[in-house]
């Protein structure tokens, strides 16, 4: 869905041009002020805003960040020590209950906050570099390069991709950094074609023929005349992102080929529902971390959705 | 005849995105820890033992030897053996295809049928309360992980209800039949289906909305014709170029979602076997499913590139 963002408001999407590059060349803000008066993030930040939904959901994931951040300092027991009865339904402190072998639900779930994050964010970074770098080149240069990218592109983009995700973690050895960089390494292709789109409008745009008269060398043309002209597609493609990746990393975990135990993740401890007894007599094990899951990906599917509408500019109620 | 042409040529341009795959599956079955010899000899076999055994399987050969080697046993339909239970693959692999395919063609079915009717109600009534909700339906739909919905509706509806099994595609020592295989197919279909209908929802409706701001939508509209005839006529026809796409994305996704639902209902298709060669460390087995999934996924696309061609004669090959 993201994809479709540039493409299909191609012309507010050159609104946005000029705009954005005042707001990367402080420099130059001075002299051109735009007709509202409000810098084109403070326009985007303010339409965003105004969405409630996507403000809550802000609010969740700041929430969620901060646990992982602080989970050592939140989580009322410790991530693996057996410290309670076994099998318990919530009492005293331990608000969530405790597992077969006593540990406290509630704060391996805060631990569990840790993995997700910390795959979302990572695997984002890691095909974010690799997808714009690739679409930027293959967008400028055209020709040889540019089939050729395409290609593998195609190649990547047809594969049944959590099958390959979970063939390859599970030959890589699981865990949270294998599934982080398998997940960036293979995310790539639509963002790539994302900004590839968006740069064979560029290039044909004044201020980048301009920059070229100028004499500026072809990295400089790309990262400081082109990039930031892409960089709000890219971000909203990098929101939805997140939620793939924190979905997909549960789902391994669930599977049992990503986090590994005892380390907590809330895909590797909603699997222990997998047994029947589990599933039909202790639900204090399973259903939270399910709602966590759900509700972390709701969250940002909706910041993403707020940010497409912000850059957008469509006005909804 | 033109499509004929087209339609050998993109199964010729197939063979080396096929080639690819290959190597890909290779280089994998290369990266898997430990050394297949140990699964062929006896654990107190003699160095010198190994080493035949070694040789014997082709081990001391270069990688591109070894390569054309496999690819050529796989092209005879040898896929290798799983190490377990000394059988070869390929059977095992045709024996999975069945359930597999019921469960993924009821889902397609079922969801189309639900979303496509959703979508466009919900862009006729676009800015109501039931264009709201079904958006946010929606939402809720894509993001909802699938083997959470998964284990819900097995709490709610087998353990607590009783109205479904828990699991499995057909009685044991049962009768079977129709019936009973419909029984076992509502929930693992439920599951798999949630994010297709969400997702393809959303797609028909934002379609509808821009075909309904067309030209030729006024001119209709314009000309007096009654709204059902306009839908029918002009609406659906074109919008359903963007669906075909989406069906082309969809097919990929639907083999990972199948490995997901089939373990947790216990369906006896390829994605519970995929679980169990990752689980006991069958790679031949797992390297047999990754490149049918692949295969299966690079004709699915050309299936779709073909519907264009049937949906709008616009669209021209060459």
């Amino acid at each position: 869905m993201a994809q479709n963002v540039g493409n299909k408001n191609a012309e507010a999407m050159f609104h946005l041009v000029d705009a954005v590059e005042r707001v990367n060349f402080p420099g130059n803000a001075a002299e051109q002020v735009a007709s509202d008066g409000d810098s084109y993030v403070k326009t985007v930040a303010k339409r965003f805003f105004k969405n409630k939904v996507a403000v809550v959901s802000l609010v969740i994931f700041v929430i969620m960040l901060l646990t992982a951040i602080f989970a050592n300092q939140i989580a009322p027991h410790p991530r693996d020590a057996s410290v309670g009865q076994f099998q318990a339904a919530p009492y005293d402190n331990f608000y969530l209950g405790t597992d077969d072998i006593g540990r406290d639900v509630l704060s391996r779930l805060i631990h569990g906050t840790q993995v997700s994050m910390i795959v979302g964010l990572g695997s984002v970074l890691v095909y974010v570099i690799i997808g714009t770098t690739l679409g930027l080149v293959s967008g400028y240069f055209g020709g040889f390069v540019d089939s050729v990218i395409m290609r593998i592109t195609e190649a990547f983009m047809s594969f049944p991709f959590f099958m390959v995700i979970l063939t390859l973690v599970s030959l890589l050895g699981s865990g949270i950094w294998v599934v982080t960089i398998v997940l960036g390494v293979l995310s790539w292709p639509p963002l790539c074609r994302l900004v590839r789109g968006q740069v064979l409008q560029l290039k044909e745009q004044d201020f980048v023929l301009a920059a070229v008269a100028t004499g500026y060398a072809t990295p400089g043309v790309l990262f400081i005349h082109i990039l930031p002209n892409v960089l709000s597609p890219i971000l909203v493609n990098a929101t939805f992102g997140i939620a793939t990746a924190i979905l997909t990393e549960a789902s391994l975990s669930f599977l049992g080929v990503g986090v590994q135990r005892p380390r907590p993740s809330w895909g590797n401890i909603l699997s222990e529902a997998q047994s029947l007894r589990v599933l039909a007599g202790e639900p204090w094990r399973w259903v939270p971390a399910g709602i966590l899951i759900f509700v972390a990906v709701l969250a940002i599917n909706f910041i993403g959705d707020g940010l497409r509408e912000a850059i957008e500019g469509e006005t909804k109620g | 005849m033109k499509l004929k042409k087209y339609i050998i040529k993109r199964l010729l341009t197939a063979i080396p995105v096929l080639l690819m795959i290959s190597v890909g599956a290779f280089i994998m079955m290369n990266l898997a820890p430990g050394d297949p010899t140990d699964l062929y000899v006896s654990p107190d076999a003699t160095p010198m033992q190994v080493e035949a055994t070694r040789r014997a399987l082709g081990l001391d050969q270069p990688y591109p030897v070894q390569y054309v080697r496999w690819l050529g046993r796989a092209l005879q339909g040898d896929l290798g053996i799983n190490y377990s239970t000394r059988y070869p693959v390929l059977p095992i692999l045709v024996s999975r295809i069945g359930p597999t395919i019921v469960l993924m063609g009821a889902t397609l079915l079922v969801s189309y049928l639900i979303a496509i009717p959703l979508g466009i109600l919900s862009a006729r009534k676009h800015g109501t309360w039931i264009d709201n909700l079904l958006t946010g339906g929606a939402f809720v739909g894509v993001s909802i992980p699938n083997f959470f919905l998964g284990l819900g509706l097995i709490y709610v509806f087998s353990v607590q209800l009783g109205w479904f099994p828990t699991g499995g595609m057909s009685q044991l020592g049962g009768e079977g039949g129709f019936i009973s295989a419909i029984h076992h197919l509502v929930l693992p279909v439920t599951v798999l289906s949630a994010f297709y209908i969400a997702n393809m929802t959303r797609y028909m409706r934002s379609t509808m909305i821009q075909v309904y701001g067309e030209n030729y939508i006024r001119t209709a509209t314009a000309k007096g014709l009654a709204a059902e005839v306009i839908l029918t006529r002009h609406g659906i026809r074109n919008a359903l170029i963007p669906v075909i796409t989406i069906i082309g994305t969809d097919l990929p996704r639907l083999v990972g979602g199948a490995i997901v639902t089939e373990q947790i209902f216990q369906w006896p298709g390829l994605g519970r076997l995929t679980i169990m060669a990752i689980q006991q460390r069958e790679y031949p087995m797992l390297m047999a499913i990754t490149m049918l999934s692949a295969v299966v996924v690079l004709f699915a696309n050309l299936f779709v590139d073909i519907m264009y061609a049937v949906v709008d004669p616009r669209i021209k090959y060459n």
